[in-house]
């Protein structure tokens, strides 16, 4: 019996949300009087390998293989499925970003495994297993309970935070061979975004509506943006009306984030856009409307013009890095 | 080509969301139930392959499992465009259960794509899709926002943190398509809602299957505290209280 936590990296890199999933599964791991593994795929030095068992994990497997540098869905759920089974392990636990929703509910059907995707905290009981997860586009928590001595769970990014904790981790090399023609991707180009915060990893967002009123007034929030390290992002509005990319909508049909702050410029804040945000940890509203939904859901509000407050919360940001 | 669209049934995303039974169960009264939007951007774009010859696709049927209340979405999605639907006359117990029931339709109907939204708007589980491509051994492209069918072959856009990639895969597979798939849902015209009652819908009973998994009970979000006003004029205070008060910035 053991927590597998399958550790995704990118270009050789673990993120933030990496060491907040084995903070997880080390914590689910205590709560079954067991202990956490972290699983690697793909070529990753061991420096930065090393830092996973800065949050708990007992053991680190770094799987080699060979003939396989795309993401197939089929050989990946294999290769991870086979290394669980091998493992002993009794819940595995992925993010719930694009790669975890490829993987888990494969892998939830070849290891006969119940799933509890998109869970914001640990789970409620172990025996009988109840998870606590987001239901209705965040309009509520449903408490799920699964029946299968194996169980998934998909962890909601930056719903539950860093926990360090040394744990004297063991790395164990491992080369895995898959078959060939398993695979059946073709990845024939790669676009990546370059130079910018992504919406879905960054603490601060700072969110443009329709309220911006045109395309061209996006200057100053861009600014605010940088001046925060934020990133940008926007209502479906805009996205739909190409004043921005469709990346950057966050909404119920688009990004779902979580950020510590989360600053909604001339966004009035209906039902299908805070389902995307409402996990925020800080909502900060700017809108002409005093009476907006937005307000409702954000701690702190400023009623006014987006095109008059923006320029000010520049200077104002500014004056406070002058300090 | 055959193509098979899969549709949830789900409350308008307007609606107020109420629980009874002690919160173990959604209180449907007085409810909208509309196209999941996810699957509505999927049939829109399996309806604009369609009209283009080069796709090959000669028809596309509508799958769904539920009871029969959810006959008139499945007649709006037949007004839309689909040409045939098939109902798999069971009450969704979970996501594995909904992924094995589709996964039968597929094998008696052979399907050469099969598409599903990636997520719907009321268990948010992003499950059903994946399921059903493993229990098909079908591969399966998640986070698709493009496809288009050309020569034989399918070109996807998948999205992947930070950016996206143009991957390919062999028919048959299953496509798991997110936001951007169509810019708009298609709306029914009326000669479409004429045409969609004479359209068939095949009623299929289900397959004996143990569901994974069992929602017990509900609970509502924590309200928020109320918000507390800055005036326009002292946009300072705001950026003093963000980082001193809340520690955010």
């Amino acid at each position: 019996m053991s927590v597998l936590v399958y550790t995704e990296n990118w270009d050789g890199k673990f993120k933030k949300l990496s060491f907040e999933l084995v903070s997880y599964a080390s914590k689910v791991a205590e709560m079954l009087n067991t202990t956490a593994t972290a699983l690697s795929i793909g070529n990753v030095e061991e420096a930065e390998l090393q830092k996973l068992g800065n949050f708990g994990v007992k053991k680190i497997i770094h799987a080699r293989i060979d003939g396989l540098n795309i993401l197939d869905n089929q050989a990946y759920t294999k290769t991870i499925a086979d290394i669980a089974t091998k493992e002993g392990a009794t819940v595995l636990v992925l993010s719930n970003n694009n790669t975890g929703k490829a993987l888990a509910p494969r892998l939830s059907v070849r290891l006969k495994a119940g799933i509890g995707s998109g869970v914001g905290k640990l789970p409620l009981g172990v025996d009988p297993f109840v998870v606590y997860k987001r239901a209705y586009s965040g309009n509520a928590f449903a408490h799920l309970t699964i029946k299968t001595p194996i169980r998934i769970l998909t962890l909601a990014q930056n719903s539950f935070g860093l926990i360090e904790k040394n744990a004297g981790a063991a790395l164990e090399n491992l080369s895995v061979q898959v078959d060939g023609t398993l695979v059946k991707t073709t990845v024939k180009e790669v676009q990546k975004l370059t130079g910018k915060i992504l919406l879905t990893d960054a603490d601060i967002v700072v969110s443009g509506g329709r309220g911006m009123k045109s395309p061209d007034n996006w200057g100053p929030l861009v600014e605010l943006a940088d001046l925060l390290g934020a990133a940008t992002a926007c209502s479906r509005p805009v996205s739909d009306e190409g004043w921005r990319g469709h990346e950057e909508h966050t909404g119920q049909t688009g990004k779902i984030i979580a950020p510590i702050l989360y600053i909604a410029i001339g966004i009035s804040g209906a039902t299908q856009h805070l389902a995307g945000v409402s996990s925020s940890k800080y909502i900060v509203a700017v809108n002409t409307d005093k009476d907006a939904p937005i307000f409702e859901a954000a701690q702190f509000g400023i009623v006014g013009d987006a095109q008059k407050v923006l320029p000010k919360l520049v200077e104002a940001v500014k004056e406070m890095k002058a300090r | 080509m055959k193509l098979l669209v899969c549709i949830s049934n789900v409350p308008d995303t307007t609606t107020k969301v109420k629980f009874v039974d002690d919160n173990k169960k959604f209180d449907e009264t007085g409810v909208q139930w509309v196209i999941n939007p996810w699957d509505e951007l999927s049939l829109t774009r399996a309806l604009e392959m369609k009209d283009d010859p080069a796709s090959g696709i000669k028809t596309v049927t509508i799958a769904h499992v539920g009871s029969a209340t959810a006959e008139p979405t499945i007649r709006k999605a037949l007004a839309i465009g689909a040409d045939d639907a098939i109902r798999v006359n069971a009450v969704p117990a979970d996501a594995y259960y909904v992924a094995s029931q589709l996964a039968e339709v597929v094998r008696t109907e052979k399907f050469d794509l099969v598409m599903c939204g990636i997520e719907s708007s009321d268990h948010n589980g992003s499950l059903v899709g994946g399921m059903l491509a493993e229990l098909l051994d079908f591969p399966s492209v998640s986070a698709v926002s493009y496809l288009k069918i050309e020569n034989g072959q399918a070109i996807i856009n998948r999205e992947i943190d930070g950016g996206k990639e143009i991957v390919s895969v062999p028919f048959p597979f299953v496509a798991i398509v997110q936001k951007g798939i169509a810019k708009e849902p298609r709306i029914a015209a009326m000669r479409g809602i004429m045409m969609a009652r004479t359209k068939p819908i095949k009623v299929v009973e289900p397959v004996n299957i143990e569901s994974f998994t069992e929602v017990t009970g509900f609970e509502m979000p924590k309200p928020r505290a109320a918000c507390r006003f800055i005036d326009a004029e002292n946009v300072k205070q705001l950026i003093e209280v963000l980082q001193n008060e809340a520690k955010v910035i």
